[in-house]
């Protein structure tokens, strides 16, 4: 009976707050736009029973997402989340790669700290780091301040607003994201095989590539998968840092919703973003499951 | 073990530098006695003044304070019972449901969690307010609760449990006086966790709060969004040195339990 207890709380509480939320969200996004208070029609009527199902399947119909399909900015803001997304995976790797790489071979002594400088901005407010960046990044911010002082430039750079400004945004918050397993990786990475291949003839830039690279491949993957996932549907820091130029379906599903008040038109958005996550999320999946059988 | 090489030091210098130079600009800056905020204009407590004065600010990180202690508190009695379940319990039917319903809000855009929340509320008639957030905020950090908690619980030996049981002990008693003080740290982050989660949400809580109960991150966003301003530096950096001093205190503390307990090993080995 307890056990009983033990199971159903949990579990009863997760059906009602996320399992059926999201079958609500798939229900409007096949619904019809009204101009009414909820703002759509019903289609799926539990309370008439059986021949509300079956009328459930008879009006079933796609417009929502056929009107995704001839609506050129969803297709654009889909593919710009894309390509925002894989570009800052990228860039975050290629930062995050020799951070992570420098502590691993930081004295023994010095690693719970530089951990802890690693995992501190984590804690705090993710508004605000994305906020410390509009001050830096303005015309007459911080970065063009120095740039103009030292001569590097005569006129003040455009940055914030730009895509330029939703790169680095992405990068800084979720750098920790992807140092943390590609150091964890390298942690364990055993020394000797490198000092075996350079013994080997190898120079330390290919035992570099032919070693330390694959070994600590797990960790990449996990990293940007990490940074990939939640980069894919950001709203935060396009809204922020980003101009209006700069579509991503994160901030097209707030408008359709918040302005445009187009609730089902928004649900259809959700569940193309969701679709566009399954294939990520599941090769992440998969990575996680042959990290965890290598450790064993 | 090596010295660092060149490039390892540059390599950290400039990965450090990337991550706390923005953060320190904001301090220093929100002491700045300029309303333009990136024009240095002398030494000056002013902004901090006004946000004490601020009604809405303070209306605000209360009701934010609210919504997070109620939620984590919740989400780590819920998350930890369902840690619980899937590292200890047997087969049971939907077993895979729940698992899976545990790890999709960890990847689950928010935009997405907040839209289909509010639907729910909206769709059985519940007025948006602090319960609405405190349900939404439960529902996603139960789910990171869980994470943490189910990674010390896979860690350790059962047989501790499997002893108290059979000296006598229900296996309430058993959870109660053997389970739960070796798993207390990781309940303890767990609840940390989901109380910085909710502190920080922002997008989750636009979809679910109503107009009468505006949260912190809502009340920044919102006055952000029309630029920099001094005011959001002073409160940015108070929010800075709660976490900073939050989270150096709590490593001190867990470095010194584990001496001791390192210590108290070794003694009990002597003695043995």
């Amino acid at each position: 009976m307890r056990r009983l207890l033990l199971i159903a709380v949990p579990y009863l509480w997760l059906l009602a707050l996320f399992l059926v939320p999201f079958i609500i969200v798939l229900k409007i996004s096949l619904s019809d736009i009204a101009l009414a208070i909820p703002p759509y029609t019903p289609t799926l009527d539990f309370a008439a029973g059986w021949a509300g199902i079956k009328a459930f399947f008879a009006g079933l119909d796609f417009e929502n997402f056929i009107w995704l399909t001839e609506d050129d900015l969803y297709w654009k803001a889909y593919l710009s989340s894309l390509t925002i997304a894989l570009i800052s995976t990228v860039l975050t790797l290629m930062i995050g790669y020799p951070i992570a790489y420098g502590m691993a071979r930081a004295p023994g002594e010095w690693r719970p700290t530089l951990m802890m400088l690693i995992i501190l901005p984590f804690w705090t407010s993710f508004l605000i780091r994305v906020y410390s960046w509009m001050g830096i990044l303005s015309q007459e911010g911080f970065l063009n301040q120095f740039l103009l002082w030292t001569g590097i430039i005569n006129e003040p750079l455009i940055i914030l607003n730009t895509k330029i400004a939703v790169y680095i945004g992405i990068v800084y918050t979720y750098l920790p994201f992807m140092i943390l397993p590609i150091y964890a990786a390298l942690d364990r990475l055993d020394e000797s095989l490198i000092e075996a291949a350079e013994d080997l003839g190898c120079s330390r830039l290919s035992a570099f590539w032919l070693i330390t690279v694959p070994l600590s491949k797990n960790g990449i993957a996990a990293g940007c998968f990490l940074v990939f996932i939640p980069a894919l549907g950001e709203f935060v820091i396009p809204s922020l840092l980003g101009g209006s130029g700069t579509l991503m379906i994160g901030k097209v599903l707030w408008e359709e919703f918040f302005s445009n008040r187009d609730w089902p038109v928004a649900s259809a958005v959700a569940i193309v973003l969701l679709l566009l996550l399954v294939i990520p999320i599941v090769l992440f999946q998969r990575n996680q499951q042959k990290q965890a059988e290598a450790e064993q | 073990m090596n010295r660092l090489s060149w490039f390892n030091t540059v390599s950290l210098t400039l990965g450090f530098a990337f991550l706390y130079i923005p953060m320190l600009i904001l301090v220093i800056y929100s002491f700045n006695a300029s309303k333009l905020v990136t024009v240095w204009a002398g030494f000056s407590t002013r902004w901090y003044g006004e946000l004490l004065h601020n009604e809405a600010f303070l209306d605000a990180a209360w009701v934010t304070l609210k919504v997070a202690v109620f939620s984590s508190s919740i989400a780590t009695v819920l998350g930890t019972m369902a840690a619980y379940v899937l590292v200890r319990g047997n087969r049971f039917l939907g077993r895979t449901l729940f698992s899976g319903m545990i790890y999709a809000p960890l990847v689950m855009p928010e935009v997405i969690t907040g839209l289909s929340l509010l639907l729910l509320f909206i769709g059985i008639g519940l007025d948006r307010g602090v319960l609405t957030i405190v349900l939404a905020h439960t529902t996603f950090s139960m789910c990171y609760v869980s994470v943490v908690v189910s990674s010390r619980l896979v860690t350790f030996d059962r047989s501790l449990e499997e002893a108290a049981l059979d000296l006598g002990c229900s296996p309430a008693q058993a959870f109660r006086l053997v389970t739960l003080p070796i798993i207390a740290p990781a309940v303890i982050s767990g609840w940390l966790l989901a109380f910085t989660l909710s502190l920080d949400d922002l997008v989750i809580a636009s979809f679910t709060a109503g107009p009468s109960s505006t949260t912190l991150p809502i009340k920044i966003f919102s006055a952000v969004r029309l630029g920099v301003s001094p005011e959001i530096n002073a409160l940015s950096t108070v929010m800075i040195a709660i976490v900073a001093v939050g989270v150096i205190a709590a490593s001190l503390v867990s470095k010194r339990s584990l001496v001791r307990q390192q210590k108290d090993e070794q003694e009990a080995a002597r003695a043995q």
